[in-house]
């Protein structure tokens, strides 16, 4: 049973809490990642199932046992270093050795394993070099062999791919999916990236200052975001967010923006008529924009910036605030300083309080 | 076309800048030539005369004749035998108790910060106040050891069979704090990262210090033990404020003692040939300690990462 439990864990440096209050199921076999920005408190989290460091509050457990009292070596959870923290006196062969060796495992037994992880990420020709004549995927590969040489109940990863150059980090990810499916493992994953978030974990959950904003598949997470931070962090571009004023016109519910007045489909309003707010933010993807002659919005082209498989056009509100749009490449592009009228996709309004800064329409 | 051009002025301004490097390094080359390279050769120089057997007559020139007296004589043996013990006495200990010292130092604790200052204290403390210190310590009728019920006849200092042990332990004691400071940087520069690695893959404490911190400071402790032997080997204050090479006769006499004693005759007529001689030879021995730790550090220098 590989599943790893938070419950009520709180992590103090200090007058610093950098885990608040953290209740969370990582399920057997799940690859779940925690995303935030740095100093969000999930490399903390991940030290703290690691026994690296102790939490000040609450409970882990791995597999069905509560760990606060066993030390990181005898926690049968397998870590994967930002770093690497591969041991520089010895070789590769030996590297990977290690948590074998620490556990006494017979040598033909050892053998036979290393082998194994090696062939498993095509480390087998350079067994006997030493991690400075690796290169930085080499030597990641071999962080990671490292780890998968003994099935752990869980593999921790932290940051693992923010060392290498894009283009390996986009092969790099696809491997660990691959690699995750046949080892049916536990993964926690911890990365600042909401790219590889999204792309990676069976589910994602999402750190701010300590604190979990929202657990949850990365389409629903980007679909239904929690509350304003969990809109403006996952998604690249980020979400357009604008505050406006409620107007309430007999059945019909408008948000008046900088710019004009934008209708809000029923639920939104039946939300917002629910908690009474005078004021809303309105949150709407770049890529469910409209661009074009008619539409509520008023706003000016002022900056266009193509992508080659898209273009994103940064747009200025009639008071300054920017709207980013997303459109295929292959459409004709508007014209900079140009007034031009935004339309935003009805079913795709997210509306949040400004205050909480929570969603309305949960 | 423009690199030929430009060649001629090229040239003349490499020329220049030389000039200008070796006007800079004149200073310091003057300094060496007077206070090192002058004595070194004059007293390589006097070693091929030997000494009038009566004062007052003149120095007699015989060529190394003197060298292979002086270096294959049972004296000689005797003293390089002294030091080298001294060497393993003091060497091996100061560094083991400094990385222990350095190991505990190395927590995070709150306070540590006191400790740190008290390891590192004795460097603050000359070779003659850390004689003065022991031999008061080591005095049979004031010091500890009466005190605590230890006492030999005769006193330790004074015994043949343990005075240089207690030279020994005097020198370790000084010396521990610039041990403690080379472990304890030693031990800084080894990433948190491989430690906590070593932990989440099995390792107890023992196996971390083994398998990780060991093998990453070997580079400091080799660096340690040469520098350490050179120390040893050139040790002079403590001999000559707490047994004078004695107590009796040369249980205490290491080379740089033996070279003082010859020089000054405490023990027979002055012999500055003599003197000479084993000067040449102490400094043949701290050149092979250099050499064997530059090639060595060479050879297996720090895993870059």
């Amino acid at each position: 049973m590989g599943r790893v439990a938070f419950s009520s864990v709180t992590k103090r440096f200090g007058d610093v809490t950098a885990v608040d209050d953290l209740t969370l199921e990582v399920r057997d076999r799940e690859f779940l990642v925690l995303l935030g920005p740095s100093g969000c408190g999930k490399s903390t989290a991940l030290r703290m199932v690691a026994g690296l460091d102790a939490p000040t509050e609450g409970f882990i457990e791995i597999g069905d046992r509560p760990v606060n009292d066993v030390e990181a070596k005898d926690r049968d959870v397998a870590m994967v270093f930002q770093s690497y923290a591969l041991y520089p006196h010895m070789t590769v062969r030996r590297n990977i050795e290690f948590p074998l060796r620490s556990r006494k495992v017979a040598k033909a037994e050892r053998d036979k394993l290393v082998a194994d992880a090696a062939g498993i990420l095509g480390l087998a020709p350079l067994l006997e070099r030493r991690p400075a004549q690796l290169s930085g995927g080499q030597r990641q590969r071999v962080a990671l062999a490292r780890a998968i040489v003994r099935r752990p109940q869980a593999f921790l990863m932290d940051e693992p791919l923010s060392n290498l150059d894009a283009k390996l980090r986009t092969q790099t990810r696809a491997e660990l999916v691959e690699l995750h499916r046949r080892l049916e493992a536990t993964v926690i994953y911890v990365t600042h990236d909401q790219v590889e978030a999204m792309t990676m974990g069976d589910r994602i959950a999402i750190l701010d200052e300590g604190v979990l904003q929202q657990v949850g598949a990365p389409q629903e997470v980007y679909d239904r975001p929690a509350n304003l931070f969990v809109a403006r962090f996952v998604g690249n571009p980020p979400m357009n967010t604008v505050g406006g004023q409620v107007v309430r016109d007999g059945a019909e519910r408008h948000v008046a923006l900088p710019g004009g007045d934008v209708p809000l489909p029923p639920a939104q309003a039946k939300a917002i008529d629910r908690v009474a707010l005078q004021s809303v933010v309105v949150g709407f993807r770049p890529e469910h924009v409209t661009v074009g002659v008619d539409g509520p919005l008023a706003a000016t082209v002022t900056v266009i910036e193509s992508l080659g498989h898209e273009r994103h056009l940064v747009c200025r509100l009639t008071d300054g605030q920017m709207v980013i749009a997303r459109q295929p490449a292959d459409g004709p592009a508007p014209d900079v300083e140009r007034e031009v009228r935004l339309g935003v996709d009805d079913g795709r309004l997210h509306v949040f309080d400004p205050l909480t800064e929570e969603r309305l329409d949960r | 076309m423009r690199g030929t051009a430009l060649r001629p002025r090229r040239y003349s301004r490499r020329v220049r800048e030389a000039g200008l490097g070796y006007l800079l390094l004149a200073p310091s080359i003057a300094v060496f030539a007077v206070f090192i390279f002058y004595p070194f050769f004059k007293n390589f120089y006097l070693g091929l005369y030997r000494n009038p057997f009566f004062p007052g007559q003149p120095r007699r020139w015989v060529g190394f004749e003197q060298y292979s007296d002086v270096l294959t004589s049972s004296e000689f043996a005797k003293s390089v035998r002294i030091t080298v013990l001294f060497a393993l006495y003091t060497v091996p200990l100061g560094i083991a108790l400094g990385l222990a010292l350095a190991l505990a130092a190395h927590q995070r604790l709150r306070g540590i910060a006191i400790y740190r200052t008290i390891f590192s204290s004795t460097i603050a403390t000359s070779v003659a106040v850390a004689s003065v210190i022991f031999g008061t310590l080591l005095n049979p009728r004031v010091g500890l050891l009466p005190w605590i019920g230890l006492e030999s006849t005769p006193p330790i200092l004074e015994n043949p069979t343990w005075a240089l042990l207690a030279v020994s332990v005097t020198t370790i004691w000084q010396n521990l704090g610039l041990s403690f400071i080379l472990m304890s940087a030693g031990l800084q520069a080894i990433p948190d990262d491989l430690l906590e690695a070593a932990h989440v893959d099995g390792a107890g404490a023992w196996s971390r210090f083994r398998n990780v911190t060991l093998p990453l400071l070997s580079p400091t402790i080799f660096f340690a033990v040469i520098v350490g032997s050179i120390f040893a080997f050139q040790s002079f204050g403590q001999i000559d404020l707490l047994t004078r090479g004695g107590p009796l006769g040369d249980e205490t006499n290491v080379l740089t003692y033996f070279i003082y004693r010859q020089l000054r005759g405490t023990e027979q007529v002055p012999d500055e040939g003599v003197a000479a001689v084993l000067a040449i030879a102490l400094f043949a021995i701290t050149l092979l300690l250099t050499v064997i730790q530059i090639r060595v550090l060479e050879r297996r220098v720090f895993y870059g990462r």
